[in-house]
Formats: C-alpha cells, structure tokens, sequence
C-alpha cells in the first residue's frame, strides 16, 4: 500500500505520481490523507490502481476516470467521476451536484445519497445510489442506467435520450419528455446485476423504469415548450 | 404614372419599410409550418456596423513607413504561455475557428488542418469531438470542450496542442446547439452516443460547473488531467465582453477567445442569431480594457472572432488589442461553400449562391457541411486545403501591408491611434476618432 499525505503533499505531486502508473505498475493499491475536500484529486488516472482517498473531496475528484477503481471513504464534492470512461468510484458518504455528469463507461456507486443533476448527460456509465437523488437528475441523459434505491427529485430525466432510469421510491415529477417505462425481464437482469456490483441489496422487483417518450427526438410545433 | 379611370394621377405603389418582402415572406413561412426559422451563418444578414467602418490613417511626416516588400514585419503570436509548459506557436495570428465534424464532412475538416498547417496556424475541434483525420492533418490543433461533451474522453484531451472551454457562441450568446437529424450519419450519431437521424440538442450552458468560481476548479481539472502541459482558452460571446473577460482571466484562462455575433453557428434559430448579442466590433475594446484593468494584456491572449473576412479585418483587430482573430465562415467560402459554380444547384434548393445558409439541412451542394456521402465527394480536401493555405497567406499579406504602411515592425505593434472611424456608431464602439476630429462619443477631455 502507497500513501500520500495531502496535508503535506501537493496536488500536483499527487495526480502525477498516479498518472505515471502504468498497466503493468506493482503499486497497486493508493491511500490518499488528509484530503481535506480538495478539488480534482485522482482526475485522468489510467491504469487498474485501487485508490482510497481517506476523507471527504472536493469538486471533479476521479474525473474522466479510466480502469481506476476509487473509493472514497467520506462525501464527494461536485461533479465526482464527471466524465468517467471506465472503472469505478464508490463513495461512501453523499455526493454533491453532477455526480457521474457526461461518464462515458464505468460504474458510479454511492452509498449516501445524491444531490440535483446526478447522472446529468450521462453517456454510457452506470451510477447506483443507495439514498435518493436530487432535482433534475438524468437531464439530457443518453446511455447508461441510473439505479435509484430511494427517490428522485423533481423533473427526473428532463430531456433524456436513451438513458434507463429506474427508481425505488418515489419520483417527485418527470422531466420534459419523460415517461415510466414497461420492466421487462430484460431490465430486472440489467438492475440484479448492477445492485449486486453496487453492492446493494434491494430486490429488482421493487423499482420503476422509466425512460424517454421520445417526443423531442424531431422537431415538432406541438411538443414545444 | 397613368390616371385613373376619373383622371386623377396614380400613385406609385409603396412597399412598407417595416414590412419588407423579408418580413412578409418570414410571417407567411411562420404561417405555413409553426417552426422558427432554423440557419447557419452569423448575423450578417443584416447591416451591422463592421470594421469596414474604420480606416487606417498610415504614415506622413509624423510616423514613417516601413518598405513595403522589404522592411520585416512579423506575424508570430504565443499563445497560453501564462500557465501551460507547452504553449502554442503560431507563424500567423489568423487562426481557424471550432466547427464540429458533424456540421462539417470529414473531409471538410481534413481540408481545414491541411490548410491551417500550411500556414502555420491551428484549427478547433467543434461539438463531436476529434476525429482522426482532423488531428492527422492538423500540426496545432485545438480541442474545444463543451456543455454537450459529445466525444469528450481523456485521451483525445491530451492529444489537443490546447483546450478551449467553450462558455458562449457569438452567433447565440445563451443558447446551445443543434444538429438536425438530417445530418446524424451512422459515424456522428456513434460519436456522439446518440439514436441515429434525431434532432441533436447541445446544452447552453455546462452540465457540471456554473459560474466563475466553478470555472476556476473545471480549469484546475483539465490542467491536472492534462499534466498543465496544454493551454485553456476560454470563448465567450460577445455578450459582456468586459466582465466575462475578467472572470474567465479570473478562472484562470490562459487565452480568451471572444466571438461577436456575425460569427457563423451550423444551426440556430434565426431570431437568435439577428437579435442576440453584440456586433464583433463593439466587443474588443471592453474586452482589452479588462485585460489591461488586470494587468493582463498580452499576457492572456485575446483571440477575436466574428466575421473576420480579410486581412484589413485582421489588422484592425489587433490594433484595437486583440493578439489574433479567428475565422470560421471566411474558411469554409474559401473551401468553396456558396460557390457560384453551384449556382443550378443552388437554385433547386430554392435559393442562390451566397444565400445559401440551410446548412443545418446537410443538402449542400458543394460537399462541405454535409454527411451525405454522394455530395461529399464534391469535395476535395487536398484542394481545399491548398485553397485555405492561399487565403491565409493573403490575409497575412495584406495585414501585412497595412502595418508596414504604418510603419509597424509587427503585426502586434498596430494601435487604436492608427485608426479612426467613418460612422459615430463605429467611432464609439472602437473608442477611436471620427474622420476629421480628434473625438469620439464618450471621450472626455481632449488631446
């Protein structure tokens, strides 16, 4: 185990100790110190590292994210694994504003809940929330599942492509063009499957698809706002 | 005119000064479909004042000339050296403007870096993301990064000679993309992660950062991310030019990249275009002011664009401050967009050569802002490379000529006192005297 001590470290010295691991590094497993909620901690990595950050983080910490599995042992500031392209970031506290916002690939778990805009523009990466999500989550979402163990916030998916959304509890209201979904078995396998890497133990059974209506997918008159 | 049938004189029929035959024919298509007009182009539609309205005073008895053909003036610029460890390197300060491969064909993108490079210049990605092709042929090339992130990875992020965060589009200050079905190929629907043939919507504004001190940490991120090797930019409409050019040096940006509003979009409502933002001429000195208010002129780079059309346009912006303009329409007339030769084609699609602004239709006829594969093969991208390598070099030559006229050494030594303006409007906007006087509206004091 390599640790880094961000009180007395530096950020920079930080990412690029991480970035110059490669795919066949021997330093596998990273503890970072005292993070003190600094921003873009662990951003860009790109080899099968484990990484713990020991504390809360500020905005943007495992951004664009690649083969990286990062744990966060406190709360995320905004935009946690923003852009995420693979791997996987699990944070054990709540996560602020945009978590996994535009994440191409990877999986996303939080086990607190999350703030407005989780999963916003999403694009491939799959995010499981143990707690609830806040207002305008999955806004322009257009791949990927958003798994929601307790309830979502106001207009849920406004403007969503081909994102699946799927939520346990309650939906405060549907965004734009936003629709509940038929739960077909293949669905019940995509949920089991990420409940169990999110390590979550809800049952498939208790949650609700929904997706878009695709309305707005051209242009017309009668669906303007 | 004749009379009428009681002997009483006609009058000449009188069209209306408010309801022009534009007018008119804009309100029956509103009629017809329910759909705002959608084009490409920037506001230049309509009468703007330009820097046409502003002359170059050259040398007398007071300043000499520099020889014409003989005596050295350079055109090199910097950019990003405030923060990047490898900032770029420009022969030429006319640098080509984001357009996205998607708007554009492949090739029309390759066409661009070939040209660019040729000239010693960079060009921009635009929202879709880097293609291969365009990173191949581009020596400097610029990635843009925008609310949409369509393409958006780490890899191709540290491919890019720099980053431009993209706050604001001069053409819809406020107002995000779009990319009609017509043009969502198999290839820019994969890179986009979109269904195929769908209206593409691009966000206005950022999924995950809002406001300058937001903008501060994004920068923080990609210059981690990117080992603080490449420089930001940061575009923004000419909107408020003196204080998004204060936040965005705020924020950190290395170079600011300032778009007035005849600068083109691919597709966006035309009442946005025509009625938002602020002509590119009325932008520059706020923007400068608030560089030199920081400290900051020269040493945070001010790229203008919006309209640029020649190189008298390149020397009166950097005499008004700017370090370097960028061009996006005036590349794509000389890769042959809106060529007469088109002119049949042209007319099929109910329209004429130098009219032609559908591109968001993906109908075009000379190949360029197209992904259909048929037209595409109209064009041909070493040929119009060639032909933007021409243009750029004349632009520079003429920049060139006008600098030497007022005995400049470099293009960066033109100043606002070799200017002064035709119009009270320009005279205003370009803080420089009206023709004739030593005032413009809003100086006080006198020399």
């Amino acid at each position: 185990m390599q640790t880094y001590d961000l009180s007395t470290g530096s950020l920079r010295e930080l990412n690029a100790t991480l970035h110059a691991q490669n795919e066949t590094t021997n330093q596998t497993a990273w503890e970072i110190m005292n993070p003190r909620g600094a921003h873009a901690i662990a951003c860009g990595l790109d080899s099968p590292i484990e990484v713990t950050v020991r504390g809360s983080t500020g905005y943007y910490s495992a951004g664009m994210n690649q083969q990286a599995t990062v744990n966060i042992k406190g709360s995320a500031g905004p935009g946690v694994a923003e852009n995420m392209m693979s791997g996987k970031v699990v944070i054990d506290g709540d996560a602020s504003q945009y978590a996994g916002a535009t994440g191409h690939g990877g999986l996303l778990v939080i086990k607190g809940n999350a703030s407005s805009r989780c999963g916003i523009s999403m694009k491939g990466i799959n995010i499981v929330v143990h707690g609830s999500i806040g207002h305008m989550s999955a806004f322009m979402a257009q791949s990927g599942n958003l798994v929601v163990c307790g309830d979502a916030g106001e207009a849920l998916g406004d403007s969503c492509y081909e994102a699946r959304l799927f939520v346990r509890g309650t939906v405060k209201s549907l965004g734009a063009d936003c629709e509940e979904k038929e739960m077909r078995p293949e669905h019940l396998e995509i949920l089991r499957t990420l409940l169990a890497e999110g390590e979550c133990n809800a049952r498939p059974e208790e949650f609700k698809r929904y997706g878009s209506a695709r309305t707005l997918y051209n242009f017309n008159i009668d669906n303007a706002y | 005119m004749s009379n009428d049938d009681r002997g009483i004189p006609r009058t000449t029929p009188r069209q209306s000064a408010t309801f022009t035959q534009d007018v008119n024919s804009e309100i029956r298509r509103a009629a017809a479909t329910g759909i705002y007009d959608i084009r490409g182009g920037g506001a230049a539609k309509r009468k703007l004042p330009t820097f046409d309205d502003l002359l170059f005073l050259g040398a007398s008895i007071s300043r000499y000339p520099l020889e014409g053909y003989r005596e050295k003036c350079d055109t090199n610029v910097t950019i990003g050296g405030l923060h990047a460890s490898n900032p770029i390197h420009l022969d030429i300060p006319i640098t080509i403007a984001g357009m996205s491969f998607g708007a554009l064909s492949g090739p029309a993108k390759e066409a661009l870096g070939r040209g660019a490079s040729a000239a010693g210049t960079s060009t921009t990605t635009g929202d879709g993301g880097m293609t291969p092709e365009e990173r191949g042929h581009s020596s400097k090339l610029v990635y843009q990064y925008l609310p949409s992130r369509y393409g958006m990875n780490p890899d191709d992020l540290r491919k890019a000679d720099a980053i431009e965060i993209v706050v604001g589009q001069g053409a819809k200050p406020g107002g995000g993309g779009m990319l009609l079905g017509q043009k969502i190929s198999d290839r820019v629907a994969n890179m986009r992660n979109l269904p195929k043939g769908i209206d593409q919507r691009s966000a206005c504004r950022h999924p995950d950062w809002t406001g300058p001190d937001d903008l501060e940490i994004k920068i923080l991120e990609l210059r981690e991310i990117t080992g603080w090797r490449v420089p930001i930019y940061v575009k923004i409409a000419g909107a408020r030019p003196y204080y998004d050019t204060t936040l965005a040096v705020k924020a950190g940006a290395d170079a600011i990249v300032l778009d007035g509003m005849q600068g083109g979009t691919a597709a966006t409502q035309d009442v946005f275009i025509e009625h938002v933002g602020q002509p590119t001429l009325a932008i520059i000195r706020p923007a400068v002011k608030a560089l030199q208010d920081l400290g900051m002129h020269r040493k945070v780079q001010l790229i203008l664009s919006g309209g640029i059309r020649s190189g008298a346009d390149v020397a009166k912006a950097m005499a008004l401050g700017a370090d370097a303009v960028a061009i996006g329409t005036a590349a794509l007339i000389a890769l042959g967009d809106n060529d007469p030769k088109w002119e049949a084609e042209y007319n099929k699609l109910g329209t004429t050569a130098g009219a032609y602004d559908d591109w968001h239709e993906g109908q075009d006829p000379a190949g360029i802002t197209t992904q259909d594969p048929e037209l595409m093969k109209r064009f041909d991208p070493i040929e119009g490379g060639r032909r933007l390598r021409n243009y750029l070099k004349v632009m520079t030559l003429e920049a060139q000529t006008i600098a030497r006229a007022c005995g400049k050494n470099h293009l960066h030594n033109l100043e606002p006192e070799d200017l002064v303006a035709l119009t009270m409007e320009a005279a205003a906007m370009a803080q420089v005297p009206l023709a004739g006087t030593d005032w413009w509206p809003g100086k006080s004091g006198s020399f």
